[in-house]
């Protein structure tokens, strides 16, 4: 690779790769990014080289690994261009057909396109399918067209056009301007007004500044900056050298958490790629601006993603909060003024200065603009990845994105916000999804993560579970927190194991509201929340458990017990062979469950046939069981 | 410490000579490297770094990517982040205690196994999801949990 020396460079090496680009007839993208490789991505990867070169079709067609499309529950996903034709839970025996059929003949295989599951229709394109139909796609919808490790790709589809927009006519402060223009806000959790954390930043005296690429994604059931992170890479990187360039700092970081390997070693490479062309260093596209940055792993700790904590671990202590008496735009890292947004924040500045602050603003509520990114999970048809403008309701997220609830079930609420937000009942699905409202219902955004429970969910165990995980992952400097945590963990493992008092309630609620005032930082203010909107919005459920020693979910261990009922049971004995209580034993052809000894772990429930469904889950000491 | 290790923690630390802020890194790099941080290993690092042995210690009994005791061949991880517990995490948890013996945390006394629940690894969408050395399976059940474990015993 040669150094690019002036922005002139950069657009003769467009046109370059452009023109080059149109050599191989055809291509076949393979997301490779971590749902699909847990899906078995990586061997139909090899299992398409492996074909294309054993028939001597690498002149024609080329095969590239991509990031995250984001439609995960249909992986692997394959699209073969051109026409752009859109293969779900492609496996490695299916390549064979892909190319004798799509790729050498121009048809299509039928059974791994999408269908319609209501009118069976076939979509054959990206757009057709329902789940993508109805998003705004404007910071993933690269990521199919892009290999991550390849930065010709990103620069052929327009890549650090901004930078060198900023670079060759705009001065720091218009920078500024246009970001605060564009209403964007920190995608992180906290919903930050961006343009003006920029501000302070420039503002502050210290000639020493640093800017801090936040990809701590902690918040279970969030993975968009993943995604990004993993898939294109160089987005972030253009916006955080923007970012730079704007607050006048020349070093920067990108912290990734080391349970994101992938993330790591794209970052790394994006770095490396960028250096070697010039777009880091000393005197960038020859404009005179240095900035270089490097990548930081995270080594296990929730709470490191706290901007304080986070700057801690960089300078390689413990990732412990500080109390924020000064903001770190003027006292951050190294006690210089740091500038730290999140992944996605960071990957919306070059949309906005390609765009401009008028076409972004243009998106969204009136106070949170722009697209989001949501991670649909849970007990949802079409789990993944979802785009859309602020202000779209939970119901249009879930059932047109999502397809709804699998199964027939009935939906309960969703879960937004992560171990920091609430769990929203499914009477308020008509909310438009933005800052302040999700904040209103005792929730809140957190970093975008859409969990969607149904019926067989606890909302007990549920907020018993993100105390347990809270209580794992306090740091432990702060009374408050630390002990809150612990106390509350206690009551409710005792509500939900049947010994639940009537003062729990009280106690819980005062534990909460001396933790909302007095913990140190947002990690223990906002643990709260789960317990908090739980008992507003499903007071039935903690009076059942309280009252009743009843789970009405039938979910908690304590509250339920499993039978078998003879009339159903095939004899199979897949449930005998795989109780690690061996509680279950044979009676004549069939299989009974010893009570004395089941451990109620429920794996016989989930091993028994569809076809059978004879073990039953039923509550504990009623009639049926 | 053997003659290897120490060929390896001299190799680390030379690497992050004069960077600001570099434990961290550091002991990840040793982690990666012996799969534990045994004591000698930070007393080593002590004198050679200037930094005391109790700030070395706490730094590595916060994280939970460092280990100060020996970990087994085979890493197993089941993640319990919420999208997992939701479609059914803790049963697949609970399956895999009871197939390897051990609770998530330990080590099986062959040092062939170590099971560890961690937080989330972001592939919620496929969940639960299961890692065993470093490959992802998703949609994971006590039935693939059987199948992994059973499939790394064999190798």
């Amino acid at each position: 690779m040669a150094r690019l020396t002036s922005m002139q460079d950069l657009a003769v090496l467009r046109d370059e790769i452009k023109a080059k680009k149109d050599n191989r007839a055809k291509e076949v993208a393979i997301c490779t990014g971590t749902g699909c490789l847990g899906l078995g991505a990586a061997k139909v990867f090899t299992t398409f080289q492996a074909e294309i070169e054993s028939r001597g079709l690498q002149g024609d067609i080329r095969v590239k690994e991509t990031g995250c499309p984001g439609f995960c529950q249909r992986g692997t996903i394959v699209v073969v261009s051109p026409p752009g034709v859109y293969y779900l839970g492609v496996q490695p025996s299916d390549v064979g057909e892909i190319i004798d059929q799509t790729l050498l003949s121009d048809r299509l295989v039928d059974r791994l396109l999408y269908t319609d599951p209501q009118t069976g229709q076939k979509a054959i394109r990206e757009e057709e399918i329902p789940f993508y139909r109805y998003q705004k796609r404007l910071l993933i919808k690269n990521n199919i067209k892009i290999d991550p490790k390849n930065i010709y790709d990103y620069i052929a589809q327009g890549g650090y056009q901004a930078l060198v927009r900023v670079l060759s006519g705009m001065t720091p402060q218009q920078v500024i301007d246009e970001i605060k223009r564009s209403g964007l806000r920190g995608r992180g959790g906290g919903g930050f007004p961006t343009g003006q954390k920029w501000q302070s930043t420039r503002d502050a005296a210290d000639p020493i500044k640093y800017v801090i690429v936040n990809c701590d994604e902690g918040d279970p059931g969030a993975f968009m900056d993943r995604a990004l992170m993993e898939g294109n890479p160089h987005s972030v990187l253009e916006g955080l050298i923007i970012g730079a360039y704007a607050v006048g700092a020349h070093s920067g970081f990108i912290y990734v958490r080391m349970e994101y390997p992938l993330a790591v070693e794209n970052a790394r490479h994006a770095l490396h790629q960028a250096r070697e062309l010039g777009l880091l260093g000393e005197n960038i596209l020859g404009s005179g601006f240095d900035f270089d940055a490097s990548v930081h792993r995270g080594a296990g700790a929730f709470v490191s993603g706290e901007s304080t904590a986070l700057m801690n671990a960089l300078e390689g202590k413990v990732g412990e909060p500080r109390p924020k008496y000064l903001h770190t735009s003027e006292c951050g890292v190294w006690n210089r003024p740091s500038l730290l947004n999140n992944v996605e924040t960071w990957a919306n500045v070059p949309l906005i200065i390609n765009c401009g602050s008028d076409w972004f603003s243009s998106r969204g509520t009136e106070r949170s603009k722009g697209t989001k990114i949501f991670s649909l999970v849970g007990k949802v048809n079409n789990t993944g990845l979802v785009e859309v403008p602020m202000g779209m309701s939970l119901a249009d997220i879930i059932y047109k994105i999502g397809g709804g609830i699998p199964e027939g079930k009935k939906l309960k609420g969703v879960q937004t916000g992560g171990p920091s937000g609430g769990i929203i009942p499914a009477r308020h699905l008509e909310t438009p999804v933005d800052f302040e409202e999700l904040t209103r219902l005792g929730s809140m955004m957190g970093s975008g993560s859409i969990i969607v429970i149904d019926e067989d969910t606890c909302a007990v165990d549920l907020a018993r579970y993100f105390v347990d995980f809270l209580c794992d992952e306090s740091c432990g400097k702060c009374l408050p927190c630390r002990e809150g945590l612990k106390r509350m963990r206690e009551i409710l493992d005792g509500i939900v194991s049947g010994r639940g008092e009537e003062s729990d309630l009280q106690l819980l609620r005062e534990i909460a509201s001396l933790m909302k005032d007095a913990s140190l930082c947002a990690l223990g203010r906002t643990a709260v929340n789960p317990v908090l909107s739980t008992m507003t919005y499903f007071p039935e459920e903690y009076a059942a458990h309280i009252m009743e020693k009843r789970c009405p979910s039938l979910s908690c261990k304590a509250l339920v017990s499993y039978c078998i009922q003879p009339e159903l049971c095939v004899g199979c004995k897949l449930c005998l062979k795989n109780c690690p209580q061996g509680a279950i034993a044979e009676e004549g052809d069939i299989c009974v469950i010893d009570q004395s000894r089941c451990s109620r772990c429920g794996i016989c429930f989930d091993l028994c046939p569809p076809k059978a469904r004879a073990v039953k889950k039923a509550s504990r000491g009623s009639k049926q069981a | 410490m053997e003659a290897a290790d120490r060929k390896k923690l001299d190799e680390i630390i030379n690497k992050y000579r004069g960077e600001e802020g570099f434990l961290i890194q550091l002991l990840l790099d040793l982690q990666n490297e012996l799969h534990w941080i045994p004591k000698e290993a930070i007393k080593e690092l002590s004198l050679r770094t200037g930094i005391p042995v109790s700030r070395i210690f706490r730094v590595a009994s916060f994280y939970k990517a460092m280990s100060l005791s020996p970990v087994g061949r085979h890493k197993v991880s089941v993640c319990m982040g919420t999208a997992c517990q939701v479609r059914g995490a803790q049963r697949l948890l609970d399956a895999t205690e009871s197939r390897l013996g051990i609770k998530a945390g330990q080590t099986t006394r062959d040092l062939n196994f170590t099971l560890n629940r961690v937080n989330c690894l972001g592939c919620c969408a496929i969940g639960p999801v299961m890692v065993a050395d470093d490959t992802y399976h998703g949609r994971a059940d006590a039935s693939t949990a059987e199948k992994i474990l059973k499939q790394i015993a064999a190798d």
